[in-house]
């Protein structure tokens, strides 16, 4: 892409970990000299991520997270699913219902908290409501440009060889709209896991989120409130990381994305 | 003849989900009407609420302040991101330096850096431009870098084939080839801030339409000052986002999705 | 036939007159754009005419179906099913032992043998064409319809596929109606030329091939009806 060499296969090892080296000096060295006595160094968080391990609390809220997101997410997967490709399969339902959308998206879920406590009471359910709405825009939103990208050819070669519109869906639109589903889901998945970590801050008392704010206000404990941030961030690279694999499994199986 | 009915379907099909709304208003109505508790109100109730923050002059308060910390954090998010990010794409290199880094930080929500922000800035403005400004930082940098990284090649070809020195291959060749990729970027992070700076405003703040939920629902459970304010989040966004839009659509940023 | 769009009205196609026999391989040739793709759209159903009507077998044409099938360029091919998935697509209505003894013989008749389980990615320009003449044909329908089939291919294969689609229809003998914009295509292929104006499109001549296959592409009289097309057309001789 620019004027310098292709850069060799150690490179791929070398400057990240040359990268995250001086991060970590810096911050070391910045927690020394600014002198603070609450921001722990690199050092107190790893120690501190011990701690966690070794009281089980980090296992037992990583697990309560990865639960709520599970139920918030696969909720939305299965009512926002179907509703995408419906609203994608016809344009004229989509614009019915678009503006509600439209509206309703750009409110943050935490905003819902109040809401969602009247219907669920504080606690797992009102977290899972919340993950649900956090998760559910972005599906139905991916499910209904996945639909309406598919080339015209493979939706009139469909019709041509006599399928009926359910068979359509089922047989084309899906298959081929699937590569940009699955997109759609990752992103949604890494909304959810904002989302359950915003949620456990403010409605539960469990997980990470809880986690974190437990931390800083059971004893200003910010070594464990760094050392949670950053657990919340590994794991969530690895949800997403999951889901790549899964889309290139899908992908390389099938072999194709669209020559656009 | 033609003309007319041609108008008047068009004005049918236009008025669709208008109908659609009243429908929803209208169960809405009913539903509330049976349920015994009186906490969630109706439309009717939503509309007095937002009559009644009018009146009192605290919804232009809350609104200003809450655009202002969005303003704030976003452009502080784009001056920053947006060029480190474009060099960053550009040498693969460095893109292989700090892309581990980017994608721990990047599922972190934002609220979970609250205890530090508070830490930093205490509990106010600048804690909440913070906020925003890592939830906008991260998806910024990855769309500046993604965008550099997919301008084919052969516009880099050609620019060094008509001896474009560095300096003018950047601004003749690399900046036009993104700005269609930015600023959609910029449109679904402007969204994100949105989304960003009210769920902080219900934790860390005390103004802000965040704030005036949380604290409609604190101080007397006035929910009917909630689901206005929810209401308002929504429209508000919408307009964030509309205005965004436009943008996209202006001539000399459109050449991007010629393919139609 | 006229489309209408964003409020204007284009005409496309003005007065065809056209009768094409059982088993007859009729090209429709015209510059691009000239509305030879609306014609044969129109004749598969998927488009309705604004004005008059398509019989086929005396039996109006309302939709698609798959007595009619449409080749489109390779992109056809559904990029998610194998080559045998392809192939059988349109036969989930037959018996299991059946289904399979088709699908081979056509991987077998359009000379795709030993790629059954490769998918379409893995396959070159000339192949996937070949991949979705097979899925047509396996379906046995009355009349193909082609649109530009050979039109992403480099020049050379679409001379070896030419040769192939020949082949096919001297074994199968359906109708086929095709679209094309190579003049040299159409007299090498067709038994009737249907030379179509600029749009909005009429038929200026229809052009009777009677060569016999293989037709010589040197021979006198082959040149003799291509240089009539392209005066017709109203093109130089000398480039």
């Amino acid at each position: 892409m620019n004027l310098l060499s292709k850069p060799r296969k150690w490179e791929q090892f070398f400057w990240p970990i040359l990268a995250s080296a001086l991060l970590l000096a810096l911050w070391h060295y910045s927690v020394i000299w600014s002198g603070t006595k609450v921001f722990p160094s690199p050092r107190e968080v790893g120690k501190g991520i011990g701690e966690l391990v070794r009281h089980h609390v980090l296992w037992r809220d990583i697990v309560d997270s990865l639960r709520r997101v599970a139920a918030g997410f696969g909720a939305a997967v299965l009512l926002g699913v179907p509703l995408g490709l419906t609203l994608g399969w016809y344009p004229a339902a989509n614009q019915v219902v678009n503006p509600v959308m439209q509206v309703l998206r750009p409110i943050s879920p935490i905003a819902w908290i109040p809401v969602a406590i009247i219907f669920f009471g504080v606690g797992d359910r009102a977290a899972m409501f919340l993950i649900f709405l956090g998760a559910f825009f972005p599906v139905v939103l991916a499910c209904i440009s996945g639909v309406s990208n598919v080339p015209s050819v493979f939706r009139r070669a469909g019709r041509n060889f006599g399928l009926t519109a359910p068979q359509l869906l089922a047989k084309v639109l899906l298959p081929a709209a699937l590569p940009q589903i699955l997109i759609g889901l990752r992103i949604a998945l890494g909304i959810a896991w904002l989302v359950v970590v915003a949620a456990e801050m403010i409605a539960v008392d469990s997980g990470l989120g809880y986690l974190v704010i437990d931390s800083r206000n059971s004893g200003k404990r910010y070594d464990l409130v760094v050392a949670a941030i950053l657990m919340i961030g590994v794991i969530g690279l690895v949800l997403d990381l999951a889901f790549r694999r899964l889309e290139k499994l899908h992908s390389v199986r099938w072999g194709f994305r669209f020559e656009s | 003849m033609q003309d007319e009915t041609t108008a008047k379907t068009r004005l049918r099909i236009r008025l669709r989900p208008v109908a659609f709304i009243a429908v929803l208003l209208v169960l809405w109505e009913i539903g509330i009407r049976r349920q015994p508790n009186h906490l969630l109100p109706g439309p009717w109730g939503v509309i007095g609420g937002i009559a009644d923050l009018v009146r009192h002059g605290l919804l232009m308060k809350d609104v200003v302040a809450s655009l202002f910390r969005v303003t704030w954090g976003f452009v502080l998010a784009v001056v920053l991101a947006i060029p480190l990010g474009l060099a960053v794409g550009w040498y693969p290199r460095a893109e292989m330096a700090l892309n581990p880094i980017l994608q721990i930080l990047r599922p972190i929500s934002p609220l979970a850096w609250i205890p530090i922000a508070i830490l930093w800035f205490g509990v106010g403005d600048l804690a909440a431009i913070f906020l925003i400004f890592l939830g906008c930082f991260f998806p910024l940098m990855l769309t500046a870098i993604n965008a550099v990284q997919s301008i084919p090649a052969v516009y880099v070809n050609a620019g060094r084939n008509f001896g474009l020195s560095s300096a003018a291959l950047v601004y003749r060749v690399l900046y036009p080839a993104v700005v269609p990729n930015l600023i959609v970027g910029l449109r679904i992070t402007l969204g994100i801030a949105w989304l960003v700076v009210v769920a902080a405003e219900m934790i860390a703040v005390s103004s802000g339409l965040g704030f005036l939920i949380v604290d409609a629902r604190n101080a007397g459970n006035r929910y009917d000052l909630v689901l206005a304010g929810m209401l308002i989040i929504g429209l508000i966004g919408l307009l964030l986002d509309a205005g965004m839009r436009s943008l996209e659509k202006v001539k000399s940023f459109r050449w991007g999705y010629s393919e139609d | 036939m006229i489309f209408e769009r964003d409020g204007k009205s284009t005409h496309v196609l003005n007065d065809i007159n056209l009768e094409v026999g059982n088993g007859e391989f009729v090209c429709l040739l015209g510059p691009s754009g000239c509305g030879k793709t609306t014609l044969l759209n129109a004749m598969a159903g998927f488009l309705s005419p604004t004005s008059g009507e398509i019989k086929v077998n005396g039996e109006a044409v309302r939709k698609p179906d798959p007595r009619r099938i449409f080749v489109f360029q390779e992109r056809g091919v559904f990029p998610w099913l194998t080559v045998e998935g392809n192939i059988g697509f349109g036969l989930s209505k037959l018996a299991r032992a059946e289904r399979e003894k088709r699908i081979a013989h056509y991987v077998k008749m359009v000379g795709l043998e030993g790629f059954e389980k490769a998918y379409p990615q893995e396959l070159s320009g000339g192949m996937k064409q070949r991949l979705e003449v097979a899925r047509a044909l396996a379906v046995n329908p009355d009349m193909l319809l082609l649109d530009e089939p050979f039109g992403a291919l480099d020049s050379i294969t679409r001379l070896i596929m030419r040769g192939e689609l020949l082949r096919i229809w001297e074994a199968e003998r359906k109708t086929i109606v095709f679209v094309t914009h190579d003049i040299d295509e159409a007299v090498q292929l067709a038994d009737r030329v249907v030379v179509m104006s600029a749009r909005p499109a009429t038929i200026r001549q229809i052009v009777n091939i009677d060569i016999a296959h293989p037709r010589d592409i040197s021979s006198p009289r082959y040149l003799q009806l291509r240089d009539g097309i392209f005066q017709q057309i109203g093109l130089a001789h000398k480039v």
